[in-house]
C-alpha cells in the first residue's frame, strides 16, 4: 500500500499525500491506485503552463467581477454587529494596506473552561473595553483657583469592577501627580501650574486617562458561536499582542482584520494568509466568484519580499526591478533620474519594458527561443 | 423682541405679532394691484418667522387664484380671453392668477384640477402639464410612460432632424440638416403647438408594425421599407459650411485668396484645384468630393526666408487651402464673399449633401425608443394587411414591455383612429385624460379591431401570419446620427509627425486604439507575436543603427555610404527594430542630461 503512495512523492505535494492517506484508509489497494492517479491527473491539469501570464489572468479574474462590487457599505442597527467595510472600500484598503484600517475588528475566543459560561465572558469583555474618565466621572475645572475636582459616579465604577481607590491610583500616575485631597467620592488636584494653558492641557490629559481595558480597544460585544457551543468577543478597535498575552484568551483563535498587526506580531507568513482570508471575504461577501489562487498570488507578490508591501507606488509596483517598468508606471522623471545618477541597467526581463523598447514579451509564445546545439 | 421675526429679502427688519394678518394683507394688497406682483410672502409657523421676497433670481410659477374655494377666474374673463379683449396681464393686475415663489409656495394648498378644489385650498394649477418642462411636455403622453423614456424622448426630441429655422436657406451654420417632406405629428400637445414647433416640425407620421423580421429587427434594430424610403420617408439634405480668411500677420504678410501655383509649397496637384475660380474661390453647384479644394488659399512662409540672389527676399508662400472632409461629398450650394470682424477678406462655402436613410441611421419616436435601421426591405417583401397597407417601419415587440412605453402603444392606436376618422390631430398632452373609449369607436366605426390588431400576410410567401400584428400610425423622427458622417476604417494612413504613431480620429483618417485593456488581453493569451505587431509592427516601427561599443544611435551617411557612431567614431554599428517611441524616449532622456545607452545582445 505504502509503495502506492511512494511513486508519487515529490510529484503530488506533502499534504496532498498525507491527505489522501488520510482518506483511503479502509480502501483496496487498486481503489487507491485509482484515486491517486485520478488526483495526480487532476492535480497536472490544474498546474499553470510555463509562460502562463498568471499575473494578468489574477489581475483581471478579480478586476472584471470587482467592476461589479458595489460601492454601498451596510451598516448595522444595534450594538451586536460592527459597520465593518465591505465591497470595493474594504478591498482597496487591503491591497493599498493601510496602517490602520478604517475599522478594525477583533474575534476573541476564550479558553473552554470560561468560554461556555456567558456572565465571564461578559466580565471578560469589560475588562477589554477601554474606559476614560470622562466616562466614570465628572471633571470640574475651576481655573481662578487653579483647581480640578473630579467627581466618581460610584455605579459606572462598579460596572467596570473598579473601586474609587483604583481608580485614584491610575490617574495619579498618569497625571504624575499627587491628589490635593481625598474626600469620598472627590478627588481635588492642584497642579500649581501658574499658566492658564499648562492647565488646560491638565485637564485634557486627566479626560483622556484610561482607567482600564486593552489600548486601541473601544468596545467589546460578545456574541454567541456559531455552533452555539459558547461565546465569544467581538471588539472594535485590535491590539492583537495584548490579547495574545492574556491568559483567558484562546490563542490559536484569536483573529484581527489588522493585517499589518498581524505581520508585527506573528509573521510574514501569517500576514499572507490574513491577505488571502480578507480579500476572500470581501469577494464572497459580494457573492462573487473567484478562484482563489488568483487572490493568492496577488498576497503572495504583496508578501514575497519578507515583508507586507502594498500594490502601488509606495509598494509592489514602486520597487519593481526594471527601470522602465517603474518609468512607465507613475513618477516617470523621478525614476528616471534617479536611475541615471545611479547609472542602473535595465535587465529587459519583464513584460512593460519589452514593449517599451519593441521587443517580444517573454511571455507565452515570446517565451520559448530556439537553440542550436553546435558541433558534432 | 416679541413676535415673528420678518425678513425682507434675507435681512432681518422687525418684528410682528400677527404673523398671519401680515402675510395674508401683502398677499391681499398684491393681489389688489397696490403692491408688485413680484413680491412673495411666506409665513413659517414653525420658526415663527414671515419672508417677504421682491429680489430677482428666484423661480416663480404662475396659479389660479381660488378664494373660497371659487376661482378668481370667471367665464366673463375666459370669453373676453377669446375675444382678445383681455389678455395675461389684465389677469395678473386683477388677481385672477398669480405667480408663487419657492416659499410663498410653502403656504400655498393648490388643487391639480378646478373639479378637486376645496374651501381648503387656496390655488388651481394653470394646467397638471406645467409640471413638465418645456421639452418633456412636448412629447405625447409622457404621463403614460416610464419616467426614464421621458427622460431619453426629451433628449432626442432635440436630436431630430427637421426644419430647424425658416430661413435656414440664408444663413450658413458649420452644420445643419433640413427635411425634405417633415410633417406634424397626429399626436399633438398643447404645449408644442405653443412653442411652434408644429409650424417646424421634426418628423413623420408613418404606418409602424411591432413584429418581428427574420432578426434583421433584434436589439432595437428598425426595418425600412425600401419604397417609403423611395418616396422621401426621412429624407434630409446636410449642410456644412467651409470658411477662410486671409489674414494678417506680423511684418505686413498676408493670406491670400487665390489659385496656387504648382511651384508653391505643398500643391496639392492639378486635380484638386479644378473648380476654382481665378480668384481662388471655388463656383456654386460644383459637384465636390472629398480633399477637392474649395477655397484656394497661401500663407506666407513660417519663417524668413535668408536672402536670396540681388539681396532680393525670395517669397516661398505655402499652401494653405480649404478642402472638403475627405469623407464627404457634395455639391456646392452657397458661396458668400464678405469681410470679417477684422476687416479681412472672408469667404465662407456651404457644402450640401443629400441624405437618404440606410443601414445605421438612427431614428425614434417620441417615447425614448430608438433604434438604428437594421435593414432596407423592397416593398414586394414587406408584410401586408387585409387592405394591401405595407408598413413604413417594422419595430421589435421586444423593445415594449420591459421599458413600458405605454404611450407608445397609445399613439399608435390613437394616431390611428384620428386618421381613419379625418379628424385633425388626437390630443397627447400630459394629463389631459385620453378618451380611450372614443378611440376604440373611431377604430370599430372603420371595421378595425378595437385593439389595432390586424391580419397581416407574408409579404414573401405570401402566406398569413399567424400572430395578428399590432399596426398603426406613429409620428417617428430621424435623428442626427448619420453612418455616414461616422463610418470609419483605415489600413495604412496617415501618421503624427513626433511619433510617428497613427493618428487619432475620424476626420484625420486615424487607426483604432489598440488600448491598455486590448493590450493586456493578449498578454493574458501569451500570444507574443500578434502583440508585438499590433504594439509594433503596425505602428511605429523603425530600423534604427546602434553603435556596438559606446550605445549609441549611429549615423546612416548615404551619401558617403558610410555607417558610423557620431560620438566613438567606430563602424561597428547594427541595424536594431525598435519603436520610433522608444527612440524619442532615448532622445528625450539626452535632452534632460541623461546619457542612455543601447547594450547589445545576441538572441537566446
Amino acid at each position: 500500500m505504502s509503495d502506492l503512495f511512494e511513486k508519487y512523492e515529490g510529484k503530488l505535494p506533502k499534504k496532498v499525500l498525507v491527505e489522501l492517506k488520510e482518506a483511503t484508509k479502509g480502501l483496496k489497494s487498486p481503489e487507491v491506485k485509482k484515486t491517486l492517479e485520478r488526483v495526480y491527473g487532476e492535480f497536472v491539469a490544474n498546474k499553470a503552463v510555463p509562460g502562463e501570464a498568471v499575473g494578468i489572468i489574477a489581475a483581471q479574474s478579480i478586476g472584471e467581477p470587482g467592476t461589479q462590487m458595489t460601492m454601498r457599505t451596510f451598516h448595522y442597527a444595534g450594538v451586536a454587529e460592527l459597520a465593518v467595510p465591505q465591497g470595493l472600500p474594504r478591498f482597496i484598503e487591503i491591497v493599498d494596506l493601510r496602517k490602520e484600517p478604517s475599522m478594525p475588528v477583533m474575534e476573541i475566543y476564550l479558553t473552554d473552561s470560561i468560554r461556555k459560561d456567558e456572565e465571564k465572558v461578559i466580565a471578560f469583555a469589560e475588562r477589554l473595553e477601554n474606559v476614560p474618565l470622562s466616562d466614570i466621572a465628572t471633571v470640574e475645572e475651576d481655573f481662578a483657583k487653579k483647581r480640578i475636582t473630579i467627581t466618581f459616579n460610584e455605579m459606572r465604577l462598579n460596572e467596570h469592577g473598579l473601586t474609587v481607590e483604583d481608580a485614584i491610583k491610575k490617574i495619579e500616575k498618569a497625571v504624575r501627580r499627587k491628589a490635593k485631597e481625598k474626600k469620598d467620592n472627590n478627588l481635588v488636584f492642584e497642579p500649581g501650574f501658574n499658566t492658564l494653558r499648562s492647565l488646560r492641557k491638565f485637564v485634557d490629559r486627566i479626560h483622556e486617562t484610561k482607567l482600564c481595558g486593552v489600548k486601541g480597544i473601544r468596545k467589546a460585544v460578545v456574541l454567541q458561536e456559531h455552533d452555539g457551543s459558547g461565546w465569544y468577543i467581538k471588539t472594535d478597535g485590535s491590539n492583537l499582542a495584548a490579547v495574545l498575552k492574556m491568559a483567558e484568551v484562546e490563542p490559536s483563535r484569536v483573529y484581527t482584520n489588522h493585517i499589518r498587526e498581524i505581520e508585527d506580531v506573528l509573521g510574514i507568513e501569517a500576514a499572507r494568509n490574513a491577505v488571502l482570508i480578507e480579500a476572500k471575504a470581501v469577494l464572497d461577501g459580494q457573492g462573487l466568484k473567484v478562484n482563489p489562487r488568483h487572490v493568492m498570488l496577488v498576497a503572495d507578490v504583496m508578501c514575497y519580499d519578507g515583508q507586507v508591501r502594498p500594490i502601488g507606488r509606495q509598494g509592489v509596483s514602486g520597487s519593481k526591478s526594471s527601470v522602465f517598468a517603474r518609468a512607465a508606471f507613475e513618477e516617470t522623471v523621478k525614476h528616471l533620474h534617479a536611475a541615471s545618477i545611479k547609472g542602473q541597467k535595465d535587465m529587459l526581463t519583464g513584460i512593460t519594458e519589452n514593449i517599451i523598447i519593441g521587443q517580444t514579451i517573454p511571455v507565452g509564445t515570446g517565451l520559448v527561443k530556439l537553440g542550436m546545439k553546435q558541433g558534432k | 423682541m416679541e413676535g415673528a421675526s420678518v425678513y425682507l429679502n434675507g435681512k432681518l427688519i422687525g418684528f410682528h405679532n400677527k404673523p398671519t394678518e401680515l402675510v395674508e394683507n401683502l398677499r391681499r394688497k398684491r393681489r389688489a394691484g397696490a403692491l408688485p406682483h413680484e413680491l412673495n410672502a411666506a409665513y413659517y409657523a414653525e420658526n415663527d418667522e414671515v419672508y417677504i421676497n421682491t429680489d430677482a433670481g428666484r423661480a416663480r410659477r404662475p396659479l389660479l387664484v381660488l378664494e373660497n374655494g371659487k376661482l378668481k377666474l370667471t367665464q366673463k374673463h375666459i370669453e373676453e380671453l377669446k375675444a382678445d379683449k383681455i389678455g395675461w396681464k389684465d389677469l395678473l393686475n386683477e388677481g385672477v392668477v398669480e405667480y408663487l415663489d419657492s416659499e410663498e409656495e410653502e403656504n400655498a394648498y393648490i388643487a391639480v384640477r378646478e373639479e378637486d378644489a376645496t374651501p381648503e385650498h387656496t390655488h388651481v394649477e394653470v394646467h397638471p402639464s406645467l409640471m413638465l418642462g418645456v421639452v418633456a411636455a412636448c412629447a405625447p403622453f409622457p404621463d403614460h410612460n416610464s419616467s426614464p423614456r421621458v427622460t431619453m424622448a426629451s433628449a432626442m426630441l432635440k436630436q431630430a432632424l427637421g426644419v430647424y429655422q425658416s430661413n435656414y436657406a440664408l444663413r450658413m451654420d458649420t452644420q445643419s440638416h433640413v427635411m425634405h417632406y417633415p410633417q406634424k405629428p397626429l399626436a399633438r400637445t398643447k404645449h408644442a403647438e405653443i412653442i411652434g414647433s408644429n409650424d417646424r416640425p421634426a418628423g413623420q407620421n408613418i404606418v409602424l408594425a411591432i413584429m418581428p423580421f427574420g432578426g434583421y429587427n433584434m436589439e432595437d434594430a428598425l426595418i425600412l421599407n425600401k419604397a417609403s424610403v423611395e418616396r422621401g420617408l426621412g429624407r434630409t439634405t446636410f449642410y456644412r459650411t467651409y470658411t477662410a480668411e486671409e489674414r494678417r500677420y506680423p511684418g505686413g504678410q498676408k493670406d491670400r485668396f487665390e489659385l496656387p501655383k504648382p511651384e508653391i509649397q505643398g500643391y496639392r496637384g492639378d486635380e484638386a484645384y479644378r473648380f476654382l475660380g481665378e480668384d481662388g474661390i471655388i463656383l456654386p453647384e460644383c459637384k465636390v468630393d472629398g480633399g477637392d479644394v474649395l477655397i484656394g488659399k497661401t500663407s506666407p512662409p513660417r519663417f524668413l526666408e535668408e536672402v536670396g540672389e540681388l539681396s532680393m527676399i525670395e517669397e516661398k508662400r505655402r499652401e494653405n487651402s480649404v478642402t472638403l472632409r475627405p469623407s464627404e461629398a457634395g455639391d456646392v450650394d452657397a458661396v458668400i464673399v464678405t469681410e470679417a470682424t477684422t476687416g479681412n477678406k472672408l469667404v465662407k462655402v456651404r457644402v450640401r449633401s443629400l441624405k437618404i436613410p440606410e443601414i445605421g441611421d438612427k431614428f425614434a419616436s417620441r417615447h425614448g425608443q430608438k433604434g438604428v435601421v437594421g435593414m432596407i426591405v423592397p416593398q414586394h417583401d414587406m408584410p401586408f394587411t387585409e387592405n394591401g397597407i405595407t408598413p413604413d417601419i417594422i419595430m421589435n415587440p421586444h423593445a415594449v414591455p420591459s421599458r413600458m412605453t405605454v404611450g407608445h402603444v397609445l399613439e399608435v392606436l390613437g394616431s390611428k383612429a384620428v386618421s381613419l376618422e379625418g379628424e385633425d390631430f388626437l390630443n397627447a398632452t400630459a394629463f389631459d385624460r385620453l378618451d380611450y373609449g372614443g378611440l376604440k369607436k373611431m377604430l370599430l366605426k372603420h371595421g378595425f379591431r378595437h385593439d389595432g390588431k390586424e391580419v397581416l400576410y407574408n409579404g414573401v410567401t405570401g402566406e398569413k401570419i399567424e400572430a395578428e400584428i399590432f399596426i398603426g400610425v406613429c409620428y417617428y423622427q430621424r435623428l442626427k446620427h448619420l453612418v455616414s458622417n461616422k463610418i470609419h476604417a483605415r489600413s495604412r494612413g496617415p501618421v503624427q509627425i513626433l511619433t510617428r504613431q497613427p493618428t487619432e480620429g475620424r476626420a484625420r483618417e486615424g487607426g483604432l486604439r489598440f488600448g491598455e485593456m486590448e493590450r493586456d488581453t493578449l498578454i493574458g493569451h501569451g500570444t507574443s507575436m500578434l502583440l508585438l505587431e499590433r504594439l509594433l509592427k503596425e505602428s511605429d516601427i523603425v530600423t534604427e543603427l546602434i553603435c556596438e561599443k559606446c550605445g549609441t544611435i549611429a549615423v546612416d551617411d548615404q551619401i558617403r555610404k558610410k555607417q558610423y557612431c557620431p560620438i566613438c567614431e567606430s563602424t561597428n554599428v547594427k541595424p536594431i527594430e525598435m519603436s520610433y517611441a522608444f527612440k524619442l524616449l532615448l532622445n528625450e532622456l539626452k535632452a534632460l542630461n541623461i546619457r542612455p545607452k543601447v547594450v547589445l545582445e545576441d538572441k537566446a
